[in-house]
């Protein structure tokens, strides 16, 4: 017989395949396929973050490399004229970040502190449950809140201190689970240690837990950091954008990156404005990549030691 | 280490920490205790009032608007929101923002969980820790370059598939022409992909990691190939995680603003309702992100207010969905 029942040759060949030697050809196929599929998805995730940054650097990097773009605003400067710089918004985007991590680190930490060091029970579960939740808040929400509050409710102008309270809400999640994740990897033996040298439990955590986990909790707040500074819901909302230099938190509007962008979105058929969008786009990303980076690195050469 | 997705990590691992020495153990009961104690507590009980403030203030403010709304606030597609008939509703907002964040989920969630088993499973030693951090810069990315990447330099790339689309598929209502030569819904969704891939993937990857040695030998040892081995053994381990994740990655979705704000074509009013995904519209977030030069107005504010609300709880719903999936995963796991 020349043509074999194609179903006994299957059955066979899964007979085969189910002893020592080499799986079925299908299932051999079915796992090679599988690997492609993984490779495939990979590198297909990795597609956007090349053209990402390929496009924002081409098209971004000129003007970055003129002295300009770093001492001078926009100030006087129309959508059709080349020239001017960057630095009121970046001052504003450091300054407001800065802000907001004064008000937000402390309340992140010490929930974290509750968190690991002192809260039980059903209350603990309520916190961590609304940590949460306000992981999950979207900015726009966080803004409308903050000027329901700032502009509704106690009738004050949209100033940049409304835009820090409203970041303040985004960064206190990012790190309250960093840092709590930090202060659960400082082992036990440690605060036993020092209990059983009489020291009260609020110094040890301040001069023992702490210090073993600060690495990790600074990495937490940089990451936390560049999250807030690309935010650009609560900038429009509560952060109305100026081309001059405007440093104060509490009077007038106050420029920075994300509204720089978006100010200048509807002009891009126009050379100069689009340049300078870019522009301010790629310096965004360098700001944010750096603070990334900055928190890699700390994370990795200062680790909690076990 | 934290993942900058935002993402509890924390939940994830089974045996985080043992519980530290408290009560008569380990607080002296001095004053510096209970000082510290006290401002620890303090600093629990402003998040609670955070949440509930936002949750409080955002009802307080929309209640006056919606009661002189004029249409109902649930079914109409209207917004008009000054003058002394508002007439606005959440329907159209609602339909744009779940449809374009289902598409990216469909697209995120499988892409995610492939990349992920690459990480933990396929990818060579000296790979899998720089892939890793590729993936999570993608993240890193705000979400403003997402929207003028997408608008200035993917859509144009994009566009033809949507044109194929429609020419193969165009008698299938949801993929039916529409004459909208910006960003569609569809887009909107595949750029919401793009940027929550990274929360699925860690989280997807945090939860993959863990799976028993023991079982993936076990699956191994009866012969099964990698394939199988992971079908059988990682996958079922990581599913609460994967579904959590997704959940997650869905309430970014919903609210994501700026990228959609730059993305998507506004409709005119009064244009004829369509189930295409080829359809323009406006998300919740960038209806509001929009119209942030008109809250002049406590009547229009609320109104936009009202929105946010709706925005509000269900995200909330996502995310409480989310954060009970993996309680009941540590359940198990314990």
């Amino acid at each position: 017989m020349t043509t074999t029942n194609p179903t006994a040759d299957t059955a066979v060949r899964s007979a085969r395949g189910t002893g020592l030697g080499h799986p079925a050809r299908s299932r051999a196929v079915r796992d090679q396929l599988a690997r492609v599929v993984m490779w495939a998805a990979f590198i297909l995730a990795v597609i956007p973050l090349v053209w990402i940054l390929y496009t924002v650097i081409s098209k971004g990097f000129s003007l970055l490399l003129e002295s300009q773009w770093w001492t001078n605003s926009q100030r006087g400067i129309t959508s059709r004229r080349v020239g001017g710089g960057a630095v009121h918004a970046i001052q504003g985007t450091l300054i407001q970040a800065f802000a907001c991590a004064v008000i937000a680190v402390p309340i992140a930490v010490m929930t974290a502190i509750y968190l690991v060091e002192y809260g039980r029970g059903k209350f603990a579960r309520w916190v961590s449950f609304m940590v949460d939740i306000l992981t999950g808040i979207p900015s726009i929400v966080a803004a409308l809140f903050i000027y329901a509050l700032w502009v509704t409710t106690f009738g004050l102008q949209r100033v940049g201190f409304s835009v820090v309270l409203a970041l303040v809400l985004l960064m206190i999640p990012t790190v309250v689970r960093s840092t709590e994740e930090m202060l659960k990897l400082v082992p036990n033996e440690l605060r036993e240690a020092s209990y059983a040298l009489g020291v009260p439990k609020w110094k040890t955590i301040v001069k023992v837990v702490l210090p073993t986990a600060f690495s990790g909790i600074v990495t937490g707040i940089l990451l936390g950091l560049a999250r807030v500074m690309g935010e650009t819901a609560p900038l429009l909302i509560l952060g109305p954008y100026t081309k001059s230099i405007a440093t104060d938190l509490f009077g007038g509007l106050m420029p920075t990156l994300p509204t720089m962008i978006n100010q200048d979105r509807n002009e891009l058929a126009q050379a100069a404005a689009a340049e300078r969008v870019w522009a301010a786009a790629l310096t965004l990303i360098l700001l944010v990549l750096f603070l990334n980076l900055a928190g890699r690195l700390v994370a990795r050469f200062g680790s909690v030691k076990k | 280490m934290s993942s900058i997705t935002g993402v509890s990590v924390a939940d994830e691992t089974p045996s985080g920490g043992r519980a530290p020495l408290s009560g008569d153990r380990a607080g002296t009961g001095r004053l510096g205790d209970r000082l510290f104690g006290g401002a620890a507590t303090g600093a629990g009980v402003t998040v609670i009032a955070l949440v509930t403030l936002i949750g409080l203030f955002l009802l307080w403010q929309a209640i006056p608007a919606l009661a002189k709304n004029e249409a109902s606030f649930l079914t109409s597609r209207e917004w008009v929101v000054a003058g002394d008939n508002p007439r606005f509703g959440i329907l159209e907002l609602l339909w744009t923002t779940v449809l374009s964040s289902v598409i990216a989920m469909a697209i995120a969630v499988p892409v995610g969980v492939c990349v992920a088993l690459f990480i933990t499973q396929y990818a060579p030693r000296w790979l899998s820790r720089p892939a890793a951090n590729l993936v999570d810069l993608l993240a890193a990315v705000p979400s403003i370059i997402y929207g003028l990447w997408g608008l200035n330099t993917f859509l144009p790339v994009e566009k033809p598939l949507e044109a194929f689309i429609q020419q193969w598929l165009g008698w299938f209502p949801p993929f039916s022409s529409t004459t909208i030569s910006g960003g569609t819904i569809f887009f909107i969704g595949i750029v919401l992909a793009i940027m929550v891939l990274p929360i699925v993937t860690a989280l997807s990857r945090e939860v993959f990691d863990q799976t028993p040695v023991t079982h993936k030998e076990g699956a191994l040892a009866l012969g099964a190939t990698k394939w199988e081995m992971i079908r059988t053994a990682v996958l079922p381990f990581g599913r609460p995680g994967v579904i959590s994740a997704a959940m997650l990655a869905l309430g970014r979705a919903l609210g994501e603003t700026i990228a959609v704000t730059f993305i998507v074509s506004t409709l005119a009013r009064g244009t004829d309702w369509t189930w295409s995904v080829f359809n323009g519209g406006e998300t919740f977030a960038s209806r509001i992100a929009n119209n942030a030069a008109e809250f002049d107005t406590p009547q229009k504010a609320g109104a936009f207010i009202a929105a946010g609300l709706v925005l509000f709880i269900l995200t909330f719903i996502v995310n409480a969905i989310a954060r009970i999936v993996i309680e009941r995963r540590k359940a198990f796991s314990e």
